[in-house]
């Protein structure tokens, strides 16, 4: 076999810039209905910038600025596309970052946020929602043939789980398909943060407005901003059993894990005590899915408030002193808590904590004290962009050697963005099925603590041999990514991966780059590069890839 | 290809991570056995989320505990009554628990599968255990009771206990039935894992066909040993579950009538019995900070499955088998002794650990419920809020240890440094 007799994996394509297409000599686009990802705009951080500023075969960059880039990009990324790698080389690191610090002028391609828009959790409000959803349940309250209260019932969990099935599809989405990939990231870091479950009570209706209205908005902002944010959610007060802790009635598990877990770490220096007393300031704190209010008494009239399904009852609420990390707070209502935050976001241990979680899931598993001690002095700015510029300015973000195995939501969509990188899936339900059997599935961590950031949790030999049956899925061309979910049957029932960017040549000797100026993975091994040469197949050269060890790591 | 892409593809490699220069961990070898080097086997059995020992194990001599549980304490079965008999005419509301001597009684749940082994000999309990940790974290303590290591001195957290125990036993032959490396497995030594709640996978589906390709291109690689071990587990369990599955349908004239808890124990009594000396299962669902109910209710329905499922694994590995197998129940904490306001309990600290095995020591004087105990009043609660821990779960286990495999103590400290095991002759 030569260069020559390698057959590009994914004729079929239609890159974004025409020109690529003339250099490989593609061959017929069978597949034309398949949605394409609108223009380039995928490419840049903005659209203002475009392939057409693509530097020519003469500027290319060396190797070590392109293998240093892909592992930069890689990073800050759900997966590298060539297009981002490209990116980065053509405005150099300092400028990609800060195109990805400051997201807020990107918007997704067009088919994709058509795709968004068309999901009934972005249309109606929360309140509209979440009565729509109720409706069945109620109903079969009243209902006295135990067979249609039964079905009462199922139509309500089934609605119930279509809604949370729709937070998880922009999600991924977004993960896939966003320009602004380092926001992505790090929403999916602040819910493991702040992790909720889905199938508690009924989480799964307020599942897409706790990441949109709680996280999103402070994702690479506000870190008290969000905290707030979080304490005043609905989802969270559900979850971690708040909406039940009242005075008299008092229930820890919020305050625990808001300390353990959210602001001071384990090992920050608090009681038993402290998340006794912890417990007094939240109580009060609940959510009210009831329209109405409830009947107070006039002096606790004002210090009633009221979000949406969150709510502040001064009723249930402890209004006695509290003494919390040696600070006396004077029992005065819902400002107590605004009161704790402040103390526990401009905590030394909580900027050390989520500073080291953060360096955990982005750089390394281990990541040294040095880097974290200055990421905690740039957490006190409360700017995330600030921490975040401290961790990828450090020369270990762009290092070889501090690679970081790739947990199973970062495998399934790194190999989405290198199979596909412009073709838009139309289901996501394959991606959630396999986030689930690979033990990782969307908004599905029972426990707060939310998923494990070390590779010892994710690379035992029951994982690797359910994630190689993943790239087998993706090598192959996992039709059902293309199959509506909803809409009429698909127009072809297989679109074959591009990743013949990374193809490597007969001789052995090199990477046919296709004319890319960095390939999606830079350095194969001798072993890879054989195993992808005596591929029978393209679906087996397209599962070999996927399942390289090279692949595994970031 | 021009000798600048040749150039680019040399360099690059050559930025690769240290490992892929060929370093591979000497610990690690590909090799997979083919059965137990032991012929005893232990299985741990972690109910993850501090189950409500009180409601298991019910101190039937203090009144301190119906005072302080108003609504969910167990009632107790009436005098003379016998298990089983009185669900029977009228299940539910006077599911009484048994009484297993002066000061203890069983949950009803377990009338019909643990309470037999216990009134046989095969399955004993070990109140106020458990682990000093005192930080009531689910989190905090699941790791400590799992990594077993001494609390205050600096940890390995990428060291279970359990993966040093089959390092002591050369035991290479370990397993968790999770999908997920539980952290007590975490080791040197290589550990597969395989989840057997669902319905496990074919050995030629997904990319087994491609096996050879993928071992070559790992090797020389950290993960080199578990790449082979997992193509060689797939086709394991394949193997087994089918043999299992035409067993039962030839029993049950067709029909696979064990579901949940109780099919998943099956499976593991089926490939411990063939393949695995060591093994580990976690069950959730055990947080039951509301409504948890008494002699019925939710955490009733979490115990019924539990120990059907635990008297199948007994039936399924089979009686040979079962008289050197030890199966223990444990969980991070137990919770507080007085009900909260919903009707739940909340965090606490002294749990009740169960040992279950067809060989446990039928010496004199060992009964039903063993170890350290006091009698349960509000003056000898802990920190005024839940039991506390008489017994130091790495003591009890380190003893335990002893006894199964005979190991020294010097071997024992190497499972659970500084420990001091206590031989509370279970076997």
């Amino acid at each position: 076999m030569d260069v020559q007799t390698l057959k590009p994996i994914a004729s079929q394509r239609l890159p974004c810039a025409p020109r690529r297409k003339a250099l490989f000599g593609l061959g017929s686009v069978a597949l034309l209905p398949l949605l394409k990802l609108a223009g380039c705009s995928t490419v840049g951080a903005s659209n203002s910038h475009s392939l057409s500023a693509l530097p020519g075969p003469n500027s290319a960059p060396s190797a070590e600025q392109a293998a240093a880039a892909y592992r930069f990009v890689n990073r800050l990324s759900w997966g590298a596309r060539p297009v981002d790698v490209q990116r980065c080389l053509q405005i150099g690191q300092v400028a990609y970052l800060r195109e990805q610090l400051q997201p807020a002028a990107v918007a997704l391609p067009e088919a994709v946020q058509a795709q968004i828009d068309r999901l009934s959790i972005q249309q109606p409000t929360p309140a509209e929602r979440y009565a729509a959803a109720e409706k069945p349940r109620k109903t079969s309250t009243e209902e006295v043939d135990l067979d249609k209260r039964k079905l009462e019932q199922e139509a309500y969990q089934r609605e119930m789980t279509r809604q949370g099935q729709e937070a998880m599809t922009r999600a991924v989405l977004r993960a896939l398909y966003s320009p602004a990939q380092l926001q992505e990231q790090m929403v999916w870091f602040w819910f493991n943060h702040f992790n909720v479950h889905l199938f508690k009570s009924q989480i799964r209706l307020l599942l897409a407005d706790y990441e949109e209205q709680a996280l999103r908005p402070h994702a690479l902002g506000s870190f008290r901003a969000m905290l707030g944010a979080v304490a005043r959610s609905p989802a969270m007060l559900l979850y971690l059993d708040n909406a039940q802790n009242g005075v008299g009635r008092i229930n820890e598990n919020y305050a625990r894990e808001l300390l353990e877990l959210h602001t001071l770490g384990v090992e920050g220096g608090y009681t038993q005590k402290d998340v006794q007393e912890l417990a007094r300031v939240l109580t009060g704190h609940g959510v009210n899915f009831s329209p109405n209010s409830p009947k107070l008494k006039p002096e606790w009239q004002a210090l009633y408030q009221r979000d949406g399904f969150y709510e502040f009852n001064p009723a249930r609420h402890d209004f006695g002193d509290k003494l919390l990390l040696g600070k006396i707070i004077r029992g005065r209502g819902a400002a107590e808590l605004d009161e704790v935050l402040d103390l526990l976001a401009a905590h030394p241990a909580t900027a050390r904590f989520v500073s080291r979680k953060l360096a955990m899931a982005l750089l390394m598993d281990e990541p040294p004290a040095e880097l974290v001690e200055a990421m905690s002095r740039a957490f006190r700015a409360d700017a995330m962009t600030t921490v975040l510029q401290v961790l990828a300015s450090s020369p270990l973000f762009s290092a070889a050697q501090s690679s970081k195995f790739k947990d199973p939501v970062h495998y399934v969509l790194s190999a989405l963005r290198s199979a596909y990188p412009d073709t838009l899936i139309l289901d996501t339900a394959p991606v959630r099925l396999w986030l689930n059997t690979l033990g990782q599935g969307l908004y599905n961590r029972p426990t707060p603590d939310g998923y494990p950031l070390v590779a010892s949790a994710w690379n035992s030999s029951g994982q690797l041999a359910a994630r190689f049956d993943v790239a087998r899925a993706i090598g192959g061309g996992a039709a059902n990514l293309f199959k509506p979910a909803d809409g009429p049957a698909p127009m072809a029932a297989r679109v074959m991966p591009t990743l013949m960017g990374t193809v490597p040549s007969a001789s052995g000797q090199g990477i046919q780059s296709l004319g890319l100026p960095a390939n999606p993975m830079p350095a194969l091994r001798p072993a890879t590069i054989a195993a992808l040469q005596a591929a029978k197949s393209t679906t087996d050269r397209n599962t070999l890839y996927l399942a390289a060890p090279e692949f595994m790591f970031r | 290809m021009s000798s600048r892409q040749r150039r680019s593809f040399l360099q690059l490699a050559a930025a690769m991570p240290a490992w892929t220069a060929g370093a591979g961990l000497a610990g690690l070898s590909s090799r997979v056995w083919a059965g137990p080097v032991t012929d005893t086997r232990f299985l741990l059995v972690f109910l993850r989320g501090g189950y409500d020992a009180m409601s298991l194990l019910v101190p039937a001599s203090s009144s301190f505990y119906k005072e302080t549980r108003p609504n969910i304490a167990v009632p107790l079965a009436s005098a003379g009554q016998t298990a089983g008999a009185t669900r029977l005419n009228s299940p539910g509301q006077t599911a009484g628990a048994t009484r297993l001597n002066s000061d203890w009684a069983l949950h009803p749940a377990m009338d019909n599968s643990l309470l037999p082994l216990v009134q046989t000999g095969q399955a004993r309990f070990i109140p106020f255990a458990g682990i000093d940790d005192p930080s009531r974290s689910h989190f905090e303590t699941q790791d400590a009771i799992e990594l077993g290591q001494q609390r205050g001195a600096s940890r390995d957290f990428g060291s279970g206990f359990m993966n040093r125990l089959a390092m002591q036993l050369g035991a290479r032959n370990a397993i968790a039935f999770s999908s997920q490396m539980p952290t007590c497995l975490r080791g040197q030594m290589a550990v597969a894992n395989v989840s057997l709640k669902a319905a496990p996978p074919s050995a030629r589906g997904g990319a087994a066909p491609l096996q050879e390709a993928l071992k070559a291109m790992y090797q020389d690689t950290p993960l080199q040993a578990r790449v082979a071990e997992s193509f060689e587990v797939r086709s394991q369990v394949a193997q087994e579950m089918s043999a299992m599955t035409g067993e039962m349908e030839a029993a049950n004239r067709g029909a696979i009538t064990a579901k949940g808890f109780e099919l998943e124990a099956r499976r593991i009594a089926r490939l411990m019995r063939e393949r695995y000396a060591l093994g580990f299962v976690d069950v959730g669902g055990w947080d039951t900070h509301i409504n948890q109910g008494a002699g019925t209710g939710y955490l009733a329905s979490r115990f019924e499955e539990l120990g059907t499922g635990l008297a199948a694994f007994a039936a399924e590995i089979g009686p040979a088998t079962w008289r050197k197998t030890t199966v223990v129940v444990v969980s991070e904490f137990g919770r507080t002794a007085r009900e909260n306001g919903n009707r739940g309990t909340d965090h606490g600290h002294g749990s009740v650990y169960w040992v279950l095995g067809g060989g446990l020591s039928a010496e004199q004087g060992v009964g039903p419920v063993v170890g350290e105990q006091v009698r349960i009043e509000a003056s000898t609660l802990n920190q005024n809020r839940d039991l506390p821990v008489l017994n130091d779960y790495r003591s009890v286990l380190g003893g335990l240890f002893a006894r199964q495999y005979g190991l020294s103590a010097k071997a024992i400290d190497s499972i659970f440094p500084g420990a001091k095991p206590q031989d509370l002759r279970l076997l």
